[in-house]
């Protein structure tokens, strides 16, 4: 087998074609592979599916501090996730000049979204889901009452790719996270065809405790060192967080 | 103009709510503050992963932020002891299963308990859906809290709502600036109002008409 670990994020996403649908993890921008989504965005590859957890642009830091999946709009053909835009920052209005432009959005809630996904990683045809009766997410759906209560057919997502944001690969590609950056990713993870993963260190081979693994080897394959300082790196982090306490808005979101 | 609850008072009255050995998942907004107010032993959970965490980092603390430890609307909290962290498939699973009191916000709550909190209708593009719906759905009791009326003193309490549904027939009790009521099969019952005012004065700011309740009082933090 060969090695796992590419040595840079535009070789591990070379193969990614128009069309392509890719699931990335984006429950607060610092638990997501943001070195991945910068070189798609270099890369330029067009009409991409993105399936995530928060669709919201980042109006406070400068895309060199933060890659944000928002970044990726003009090569968008759809969105699906439960959060596209905040109240507060206007909701979906940024997205309005792509959406007359094709931009295609589909909704969903969080829970929907996972076991979709897992639907997708475990080969189900689908199940049938109690939430969002009676909401815009029964839309163009079969429902079905099971012992009286009605419940709505969700179908199975299987993204050609998941960028995944995890703490630790060894080099056969076990993944350990690190609190909630772990979420949707280790479904995501399975339910991709191809998944790559940023980590903050790969270690050798026998260095992760079997009893930690989160995502075993087997559905993880390539991975790629966050550089030291990088995007979505600690010390990053660390920059972004003293800087969070000078901008007014974010600390009202945040705060208030 | 006559004062209303501020969002602190709301956020005390919902915490009252709960007692030693909930599991509890507080929303964005003011839900989150009654974190601040939880007697002993509740445990928060957080639908992007974790459960039993500790309290949220105020801003003068942000010093001991970590990435790896946010909830679900951004906000960073700090670990405690007997923590858990997890997927989201466990983590719906805990939300689903009726194991979870949830505390929500509101845009629109109507006469049978229908919540609408993730857009505000019209031409409104997107939302903020996140795990509102499952959480409604889910929960084993629903509060929500919110401000009785729009801008324009309109009712935010009403017969049937306007703005898309997060989720039919799911609200137990609404905590708003002005009164405390709860949703039953008879209809809703006005159980306490803001001190100051009358039970005629929140009727004329509420779209369904409220049974009101024997032992109304004014709103009792004790």
């Amino acid at each position: 087998m060969g090695s796992k670990v590419f040595a840079g994020f535009d070789e591990a996403v070379a193969d990614i074609q128009n069309g392509a649908s890719i699931a990335v993890e984006c429950w607060g921008v610092t638990a997501m592979a943001q070195n991945l989504v910068a070189a798609v965005k270099r890369k330029g590859v067009k009409e991409l599916t993105i399936i995530t957890h928060n669709f919201i642009p980042l109006v406070f830091f400068e895309e060199e501090e933060v890659t944000n999946l928002t970044h990726l709009l003009p090569q968008l053909k759809k969105i699906i996730s439960p959060v596209v835009g905040l109240q507060r920052l206007g909701a979906g209005a940024f997205i309005k000049e792509f959406v007359d432009k094709g931009l295609e959005v589909e909704m969903t809630s969080h829970g929907t979204l996972a076991s979709r996904l897992y639907a997708g990683a475990a080969d189900l045809g689908g199940f049938y889901n109690p939430v969002g009766v009676g909401t815009i997410l029964e839309e163009g759906k079969e429902k079905r009452v099971i012992d009286g209560r009605e419940y709505i057919f969700e179908k199975p997502i299987k993204p050609d790719y998941a960028f995944i944001r995890a703490h630790k690969a060894d080099k056969l590609g076990n993944l350990v996270y690190r609190g909630v950056y772990r979420a949707d990713q280790p479904i995501m993870a399975m339910a991709a065809r191809t998944t790559i993963s940023e980590v903050d260190e790969i270690v050798e081979i026998g260095e992760i405790d079997p009893e930690h693994v989160v995502t075993p080897s087997v559905f993880v394959d390539r991975i790629v060192k966050v550089p030291e300082g990088g995007l979505g790196s600690v010390a990053r982090f660390r920059e972004m967080i003293g800087k969070l306490a000078e901008i007014e808005l974010l600390r009202k979101l945040l705060f208030k | 103009m006559k004062q209303r609850l501020d969002r602190e008072v709301i956020a005390m009255r919902a915490a009252k709510e709960l007692k030693n050995g909930d599991h509890v998942n507080l929303g964005i907004g003011i839900p989150n503050f009654c974190a601040l107010y939880v007697p002993e032993g509740v445990l928060f959970q957080t639908e992007n992963g974790a459960l039993g965490y500790g309290s949220l980092l105020m801003e003068e603390e942000l010093d001991q932020a970590e990435q790896c430890y946010t909830d679900a609307g951004g906000r960073f909290w700090r670990p405690a002891p007997g923590m858990a962290i997890f997927d989201v498939m466990t983590s719906f699973a805990m939300i689903r299963s009726g194991r979870l009191i949830t505390i929500l916000g509101g845009l629109q709550v109507s006469e049978k308990g229908d919540l609408a909190n993730w857009n505000a209708g019209g031409e409104a593009l997107g939302g903020t859906i996140g795990g509102g719906m499952d959480l409604a759905v889910g929960a084993r009791k629903v509060i929500v809290t919110m401000e009785h009326t729009t801008k324009d003193g309109k009712p935010k309490i009403v017969k049937r709502c306007s703005y898309p549904l997060t989720a039919k027939q799911c609200v137990d009790l609404v905590i708003s600036d002005l009164a405390v009521i709860q949703v039953t099969g008879a209809g809703m019952v006005l159980k306490e109002v803001a001190p100051g005012w009358s039970a005629e004065e929140v009727q004329a700011l509420t779209e369904p008409v409220l049974i009101l309740a024997e032992d109304l009082k004014e709103i009792d933090l004790v």
